[in-house]
């Protein structure tokens, strides 16, 4: 299982330096990929602009969106903006998409969040198509970005089996992600896809002394919008070597391909605590 | 710290006592509307889990309940005329009385201030508490003051039933089934002493209507039951306790706590009585909740952490309850079993006990199970076979044939490949029909070449030991697509042209098909009927064809496809005859075991259901099909099963059983245990084994 990074784009006192700064030292240290979360109504960096940052001082590492909210875009602009930031950065760009969790965000972009999966279905089918034409550039001669979908209804993965490469899932202790990917792979048998589907999971963590606490209020200032679950996530955040051990073993034995550790503090020591615990 | 506690039954004194316990400088107030001897209901039940786990928080109380409770491993089943008896299932039970009294003399002699015969009508009562635990049920105060912050969902069952305590001494777990001229009863019914048993009768509404029941006095059910079930009641009788018949309800929350309230017990959640948890549940929750609370110095901390220990354990109760209660609500359906497999059925239904936990508990039991499958398999008297394999590795019988065993798997391109996996049915991807039938460019097209080529791959197949299925269908709609590789339902440009029952295009991009005339059906049929003769020519064992997962067949079956309104659309029968006639054609030229794949259910508003997948399935078999495999979905492009573990078997059960034909199970399928499960229980004759590749 390959071990990911999480940009600090929604965290508290984030900066745009402390992000070039991240991305730099993610590049040259174990991690494999820089994921984004993506909001409209809160005060983060959008997600497609914070990866374009982080690929133009990056050279090695995939740049994933984790996930897109795909229903609040145009959809040929949302194709054009996935295809230019994957040639940009030499097909690094893991495409995540679904349909998002929180009402205020369609309220806010001015868009109808009734019928929103449907919608996105189209999207997704729309999007593999618009990248293969080629009419709408620039050319990817092949090299599309990896196209991951979230969710976690029937319906959910019905659309990651038929339009994706696999799975990205939401977050939670390794038992939830275990169900997760038991089901996405049902689907993807299901609809008759050859192979398996590719699976990413995430998880929060904050590391060193006085963390802990603030790590918290970010997480549950993040999920306010879930109401009483908000704390529940807070409390899953992984605030000691042992606990990030013990997540990532899980996710492991649970078949995830790539998993994804987002910071819920802004501060650069939070990557090299990371670094050493999973070195 | 000062709590208040709503509710004095077995989470509220639990709760109580332990909180007191843990620190006896806190203050613990119990109130409770009834006075200290007054009690509903008769005994509880608890398993060695429990136990262990009220041993584990208070080892006073645990002692005396050890002093008062019945203990038994036994489970009987009275059904039709025999008794079969299932042990190593071991279980406590206790008076529910006894445990009260054994709980509130704890809690006085660790200081709780217990208040009986006191109303609570507002929570504002109690504002000098830090914390207060709502104990006091489902439909209680402090679950209906915040129900707006803990989102209830109630879900009422069908059935009605009621509680009774009787004389009757038992030693097993008891449930009976008794069908009289009102409709089928069951009970339930567990001792919990040496004398009395708590008594459960259930049965459908509309028995309960039939026998009277709805305007019967107290006096008047106890006479019907005590008549009913004469025959196992041997001169005992029953007892009334406010015994009053009901309908069970299933209470789920979001969550289980508000500020400074939290809730425990039945007054949180509950799950449906024929799993026998209630109490258990409830009292676990009080040893979580003052855990938690002696973990954290925050109480908001702690009620969290107490709330995400316990959710996720309730719902897995929840979740076995729902299958238990669903069981016995459907139950007439089993009727026709042999009382082995009844027993099994009944067993495993609430899926948390499987097929291996079964032979760890009772290995005889199992063995007599595999014996009886094996025997009624292979046509021996029962009993004959003292040593017999798991069903999954039991030979299947169809007409001539014979399938050396009971999985099967769906094989990709490589067929030869799938020889070496010892399936005992090896299934081919869809192969089609006519050119413009095919899925993709990459569907087989059933020509002279390939008949070639499954020849070979056939004869493979045969020499290790497997049977060869030909999936033979025409795709409709759902053609001209990209290869699966690139994704599915992706319509490939520059394409051929469709075929389907009316001019609806399967997703918004792809092509519009053309509604089939009624010279394109009469084609068809001789296509079709063509194709079985080709294969009756070829070295395959079985024909499967496919009227499901929205392809042309199944198109015309759904209405959600098929608006039609020639012969071939409208009515069930009118939307049948296509692929009836289909069906037909193929029979008559096809002599071999013959399979019909259809469509379960679309969880969609106007999709249909089982109750048209059973009406389907019978169809089918006056037509001649040996074997139905429902599958679920696809019918149309928003169609979207839950793709949990199994999710194809409660349809195969319910077909198999009610439309009296063999099934083929798949969805999800993934062990050997699952498979032999699903087969012992009857729920399917074959299962689809999900095998990962490369291994």
């Amino acid at each position: 299982m390959k071990i990911g990074l999480g940009l600090p784009t929604t965290t508290t006192g984030m900066t745009g330096d402390l992000l070039i700064d991240w991305a730099r030292r993610a590049d040259s240290g174990p991690f494999t990929s820089l994921g984004v979360l993506d909001r409209i109504a809160y005060h983060n960096y959008e997600p497609f602009t914070a990866l374009a940052a982080a690929a133009a001082v990056t050279r090695r590492i995939r740049l994933a969106t984790m996930i897109v909210i795909a229903p609040l875009r145009n959809t040929t602009l949302l194709a054009k903006q996935a295809a230019s930031l994957n040639a940009l950065s030499n097909g690094r760009l893991t495409l995540g998409l679904a349909v998002g969790a929180r009402g205020e965000d369609y309220a806010a972009a001015g868009i109808e969040s009734r019928g929103r999966g449907r919608r996105f279905a189209e999207q997704l089918e729309a999007i593999r198509d618009i990248w293969e034409e080629g009419k709408i550039g620039p050319k990817l001669d092949g090299r599309e970005p990896q196209l991951l979908v979230g969710g976690s209804s029937g319906e959910a993965l019905a659309r990651m089996a038929r339009y994706g490469d696999g799975y990205m899932h939401g977050g939670g202790p390794p038992r939830a992600f275990a169900g997760a990917a038991g089901r996405a792979r049902a689907a993807w048998t299901d609809l008759g896809r050859p192979g398996q589907p590719i699976l990413w999971g995430m998880g929060y963590f904050a590391l060193g002394d006085g963390t802990a606490e603030s790590g918290a209020a970010y997480l549950r200032h993040y999920y306010a919008f879930t109401g009483p679950f908000a704390e529940k996530i807070a409390a899953g955040n992984l605030t000691s070597p042992g606990a990030v051990v013990d997540f990532i073993r899980g996710y492991e034995d649970a078949g995830c391909d790539e998993l994804v550790l987002f910071p819920t503090v802004s501060t650069i020591d939070q990557l090299e605590r990371l670094a050493e615990v999973i070195h | 710290m000062r709590y208040a506690v709503i509710g004095g039954g077995p989470a509220g004194l639990y709760f109580a006592l332990l909180a007191k316990k843990a620190n006896p400088a806190d203050e613990v107030l119990v109130v409770e509307r009834n006075p200290p001897d007054a009690t509903f209901g008769w005994g509880v039940v608890f398993s060695e889990e429990t136990l262990g786990a009220l041993r584990d928080a208070d080892y006073e109380t645990y002692t005396e309940i050890g002093e008062s409770f019945a203990r038994w491993n036994a489970i009987d089943i009275y059904y039709r005329d025999s008794r079969i008896r299932s042990r190593g299932h071991v279980f406590t039970g206790i008076s529910r009385k006894v445990l009260l009294n054994i709980l509130q003399r704890r809690c006085q002699a660790l200081g709780v201030r217990l208040q009986f015969e006191r109303e609570v009508g507002d929570l504002a009562e109690f504002e000098d508490a830090d914390l207060i635990i709502g104990a006091d049920g489902i439909n209680g105060l402090v679950r209906r003051t915040y129900a707006e912050h803990f989102t209830p969902q109630l879900a009422v069952h069908p059935t009605k039933y009621v509680w009774f305590g009787s004389d009757l001494p038992l030693d097993a777990f008891t449930f009976i089934f008794r069908r009289n001229e009102h409709g089928l009863f069951q009970v339930h019914a567990y001792p919990f002493d040496a004398r009395t048993c708590t008594f459960i009768v259930e049965c459908p509404d509309a028995a309960w209507r039939h026998a009277g029941l709805d305007s019967a006095s107290e006096a008047d059910s106890i006479a019907y039951c005590e008549s009913l079930f004469e025959p196992e009641l041997r001169g005992a009788h029953l007892m009334s306790n406010r015994s009053l018949w009901i309908n069970f309800a299933t209470l789920r929350q979001e969550s289980w706590h508000h500020r400074n309230v939290v809730l425990v017990g039945d007054a949180a959640h509950t799950a449906h009585f024929s799993i026998g948890s209630g109490t258990k549940l409830a009292m676990e929750d009080s040893i979580a909740l003052v855990d938690a609370l002696r973990r954290h110095r925050d109480l908001s901390a702690a009620v969290n952490d107490y709330e995400m220990e316990r959710q996720p354990v309730v719902e897995r109760f929840q979740e076995a309850a729902l299958e238990s209660s669903s069981y016995f609500e459907h139950v007439a359906r089993y009727a026709a079993f042999d009382p082995k497999q009844f027993a099994f059925n009944l067993l495993t239904r609430s899926r948390r006990i499987t097929y291996v936990n079964l032979t760890q508990r009772d290995p005889d039991f199992v063995r007599t199970v595999d014996s009886w499958f094996s025997s009624a398999a292979t046509g021996s008297p029962d009993g004959a076979l003292r040593l017999s394999p798991p069903p999954m590795f039991v030979p299947f019988r169809i007409g001539e044939l014979t399938i050396p065993n009971r999985v099967a798997i769906a094989a990709s391109r490589d067929l030869e490949a799938a020889a070496t996996i010892g399936a005992g049915l090896v299934i081919t991807e869809f192969v089609s029909v006519t050119s413009e039938g095919r899925i993709s460019p990459e569907t087989p097209l059933f020509d002279r070449d390939y008949q070639d080529r499954l020849r070979v791959a056939a004869e493979r197949i045969h020499q290790a030991g497997s049977r060869v299925a030909l999936q033979l269908g025409h795709a409709g709609r759902r053609g001209s697509m990209r290869p699966r590789a690139q994704g599915a339902d992706r319509p490939l440009p520059n394409g051929w042209k469709l075929l389907a029952p009316s001019a609806i295009a399967y997703t918004p991009r792809s092509t519009l098909p053309r509604a089939m005339s009624a010279r394109d059906v009469a084609h068809l049929v001789t296509v079709f009927g063509a194709a079985a003769r080709a294969a009756a020519s070829s070295w395959v064992d079985v024909l499967d064809v496919n009227m499901a997962q929205g392809y042309l067949l199944a198109s015309f079956i759904s209405p959600l496809t098929n608006q039609r309104t020639d012969e071939f659309g409208g009515t069930f029968e009118n939307r049948m005859r296509f692929p009836l006639a289909v069906l037909d054609a193929v029979r008559s030229a096809w002599l071999r075991p013959l399979v019909v794949r259809i469509t379960a259910g679309d969880p969609l508003p106007e999709g249909a259901d089982l109750d048209d997948a059973v009406a389907v399935a019978t169809q089918l078999k006056a037509h001649g099909a040996d074997l139905i495999y429902p599958v679920m979905g696809q019918t149309v492009w928003e169609s979207r099963p839950d793709y949990r573990r199994l999710f194809g078997v409660p349809a195969s059960d319910r077909i198999r059983n009610e439309a009296g034909i063999p099934t083929l199970a798949g969805g999800y399928i993934s062990t050997a245990d699952d498979v032999n499960t699903i087969l012992a229980a009857g729920r399917a004759d074959l299962c689809l084994l999900d095998i990962p590749p490369n291994q």
